[in-house]
């Protein structure tokens, strides 16, 4: 079992659950290549959706992974939600509370909408993004692939490039590393940095290409110009030039080094497309992975209570 | 009608006197403060091991009437702040409407002589409202009894309003307070700039924001000769700028709030949004900066900042909840519990720091403890523990940043013009 009764944040994890979950999840990735993928694992029991942010993949991916499970998805987003009638998280949370759901997945533009749930609600809470703050089931999505990917965490120098301070993944992801034995990297102009990058742990680095024969993985990330109050960066053009992942760069790289990205991707900018479609780039592993990572969540947070059984 | 307080503890360094004594009041006033006084007729109250204050005044108070009287009124804030300790109250302007015109500051002095407990001093607004684009009305709203002016809430980002503001002010002597927050440098940041936004991945509020306005309005001050009282400082860079202004004889005061006294940005883990303010509480070299400053006389006054929120606007998302504390029942206990009682400050520095400090900084009627002077008198009892709950305050809003701290000392009577606003810990109504 899990140490943490909700998926918040990854300092609330420790190593064992963060292997235990990686592990889960190699079970999950076999039954995801069956040609029939599902499991009766958490049938009867109930998970919500709650996205009060537009998301695509990770709102997928949460959805399939509930539904190859045999859980009952509910999906409430934000243009469907009572939210736009000005009702309150507090209120919605306490609705679903009222309607008895074992697991409600929040995505919310503001950081610390899931440690509000967990106030006013009894059912395990995962976080699906908050604001820029965390997105652990994505750092856990990532350790996975990289492990299947070079096998092995430990000792892993992780170049995680752009837009730090605005990057919920990065926040996540940063922590994770460190709990795992690998060594983050943050690499980005200034501009982009958050307050104190020391206090989560990172090695800070403003060139990319000073950094980049030293990584194992380039972690790439898009430059979120809708959060920031001011223009950043000069122009896409300049970014590009300073850290933008080409051929050229990935050519100076490690010969076994992967390129990540969380997606969505802005080709041109931050990764061109020759890299975005070449075999070191592992954006699809990613999006595999996440499925099964996901089911892993869930069926430790909600398996042991109901007495199903794993793969 | 006349009273006689038996055997307190009467402490006011500007009446030279620190003993324990008796003192008469008759028909509002002082009368006489000696030993084994007694009177013919009248109420004989024995306040033996308390401790007489001249009556404390807090310089920084949101009513919120007009407009959100589901948070506040005049009444409430009112009854409050006698609870708290408190003779008077400087009224901010940011109401609803603002208070730009002598007929809004008219409004709210009628509403105090109506239902206020304890005196009501409007704050005006500096801009017509608040917006900073144009000087409101403020012979207008002196005339009225505005005691000084303010944008609070937002500050005047234009340097060049700021300095005609200053110009207009310095002809009726009427000091400028200032609310120093560079809007630029903010942007939707909601914690203090470094390890707590970090932390909990919010939009970062940095020190500068504040010190470039600080720094910006002293030279302004400096160049205008105006009086200028500095809002809620936060930063130790504040601190040392006021400092140094002092060092060079300008006339510049300043003010802190107990919660960025005695709270640093640590307590913010938990995304409680009653510690959500504005500025937003800082680090803890931030916060010992502040209290140098107390202890060496830099910072004139303590003012509350008391501002009362709905219990569904404070639970929503915290980057989406509104700024702020109540503070006019707390700041007395807490600054007995973390200053007085660990012998920081004596009771002498307390009277300067919420009484005289305060009412010269924004040119206030003074009173003392002395024959003559009006009998706007706190009475505290220093042993007397407090719990703050929500079932605390006479305050329409519980959005305390102090919920769930044990206290200790609080104030038993507070005497407005010689009339009991509280007595024996409890509110007297009008």
């Amino acid at each position: 079992m899990l140490s943490c009764k909700h998926i918040m944040t990854v300092s609330d994890m420790t190593p064992d659950d963060i292997t235990m979950i990686l592990d889960t999840a190699d079970s999950f990735t076999e039954v995801n290549e069956r040609r029939i993928k599902k499991l009766p694992t958490l049938r009867g029991r109930t998970v919500v959706n709650l996205f009060l942010e537009p998301s695509t993949r990770t709102r997928m991916s949460f959805e399939i992974a509930a539904k190859r499970l045999s859980a009952d998805g509910i999906n409430f987003t934000a243009s469907s939600s009572a939210t736009v009638k000005g009702e309150s998280l507090r209120d919605t949370a306490k609705t679903l509370s009222a309607m008895a759901c074992d697991l409600v997945v929040v995505r919310h533009k503001y950081a610390g909408a899931p440690q509000m749930l967990t106030e006013c609600m009894d059912a395990h809470i995962v976080n699906g993004g908050d604001g820029v703050h965390e997105h652990p089931t994505q750092a856990l999505l990532d350790l996975y692939t990289m492990r299947r990917t070079l096998g092995h965490l430990e000792g892993l120098r992780v170049g995680i490039v752009g837009d730090i301070c605005h990057s919920r993944v990065a926040g996540s992801l940063v922590p994770a590393l460190r709990m795992v034995g690998a060594t983050p990297v943050i690499i980005g102009p200034p501009t982009l940095m958050p307050a104190r990058p020391d206090v989560l742990g990172a090695e800070v680095v403003y060139s990319l290409d000073d950094a980049l024969p030293t990584l194992d993985v380039i972690y790439m990330l898009r430059v979120q110009f809708e959060r920031a109050d001011a223009m950043p960066i000069p122009s896409n053009r300049e970014y590009a030039k300073l850290y933008g992942m080409n051929a050229k760069r990935l050519a100076a790289a490690k010969p076994e080094a992967i390129i990540m990205h969380p997606g969505p991707m802005n080709r041109g900018v931050e990764i061109s497309s020759d890299v975005a479609d070449s075999p070191r780039c592992v954006v699809l592993d990613q999006v595999n992975a996440g499925v099964a990572v996901r089911m892993a969540v869930m069926y430790l947070l909600l398996g042991g209570e109901g007495g199903g059984t794993a793969a | 009608m006349a009273l006689l307080l038996k055997n307190g503890r009467v402490i006011d360094p500007v009446a030279g006197i620190d003993e324990v004594a008796d003192i008469i009041i008759r028909d509002g006033v002082i009368v006489e403060i000696g030993k084994d006084l007694s009177i013919p007729k009248g109420e004989t109250l024995d306040i033996s091991e308390k401790v007489v204050l001249p009556g404390l005044v807090d310089v920084h108070t949101h009513l919120r009437e007009p407009g959100r009287e589901d948070k506040e009124t005049v009444a409430s804030g009112t009854a409050a702040a006698a609870h708290g300790g408190f003779t008077a109250v400087c009224a901010m302007p940011n109401t609803s409407p603002i208070c730009d015109t002598g007929s809004k500051v008219r409004f709210l002095v009628e509403r105090a002589a109506e239902e206020g407990v304890v005196r009501v001093y409007p704050i005006g607004a500096v801009t017509k409202g608040q917006d900073g684009a144009a000087l409101a009305e403020i012979a207008d709203m002196m005339a009225e009894g505005a005691v000084a002016f303010s944008d609070d809430g937002r500050g005047i980002q234009d340097a060049g309003l700021t300095r005609i503001a200053m110009d207009y002010l310095k002809a009726f002597d009427a000091p400028l307070i200032s609310h120093c927050e560079d809007e630029s440098l903010v942007g939707h940041g909601v914690v203090n700039e470094g390890v707590i936004s970090t932390r909990l991945g919010m939009p970062g509020w940095p020190a500068a924001a504040e010190e470039v306005m600080v720094a910006r309005d002293i030279r302004l001050a400096e160049l205008t000769g105006c009086r200028l009282h500095l809002a809620h400082l936060s930063t130790a860079g504040s601190v040392a700028l006021v400092r140094e202004a002092k060092s060079r004889g300008l006339r510049i005061t300043c003010e802190v709030t107990p919660h960025h006294l005695f709270l640093d940005e640590d307590v913010l883990i938990g995304y409680d949004t009653n510690l959500k303010m504005n500025p937003p509480l800082r680090s803890a070299q931030d916060r010992e900066a502040l209290v140098g400053g107390l202890l060496d006389g830099t910072v004139d006054c303590i003012a509350t900042d008391h501002a009362p929120h709905a219990a569904h606007e404070k639970e929503l998302e915290f980057e989406l909840a509104p700024f702020g504390t109540t503070g006019l029942e707390t700041a007395l206990s807490l600054v007995n519990t973390h200053l007085v009682a660990t012998e920081k400050l004596t009771w002498a520095d307390v009277a300067q720091l919420m009484c005289h400090g305060p009412r010269a900084a924004l040119g206030l009627p003074e009173v003392s403890l002395q024959a003559g002077s009006v009998a706007d008198i706190t009475i505290v009892d220093p042993e007397a523990r407090v719990e703050v709950t929500k079932d605390w305050f006479m305050s329409k809003s519980r959005n305390s940043a102090f919920l769930g701290n044990k206290l200790l000392g609080k104030a038993s009577e507070v005497l407005v013009g010689g009339y009991f606003a509280l007595k024996n810990g409890k509110v007297v109504a009008r």
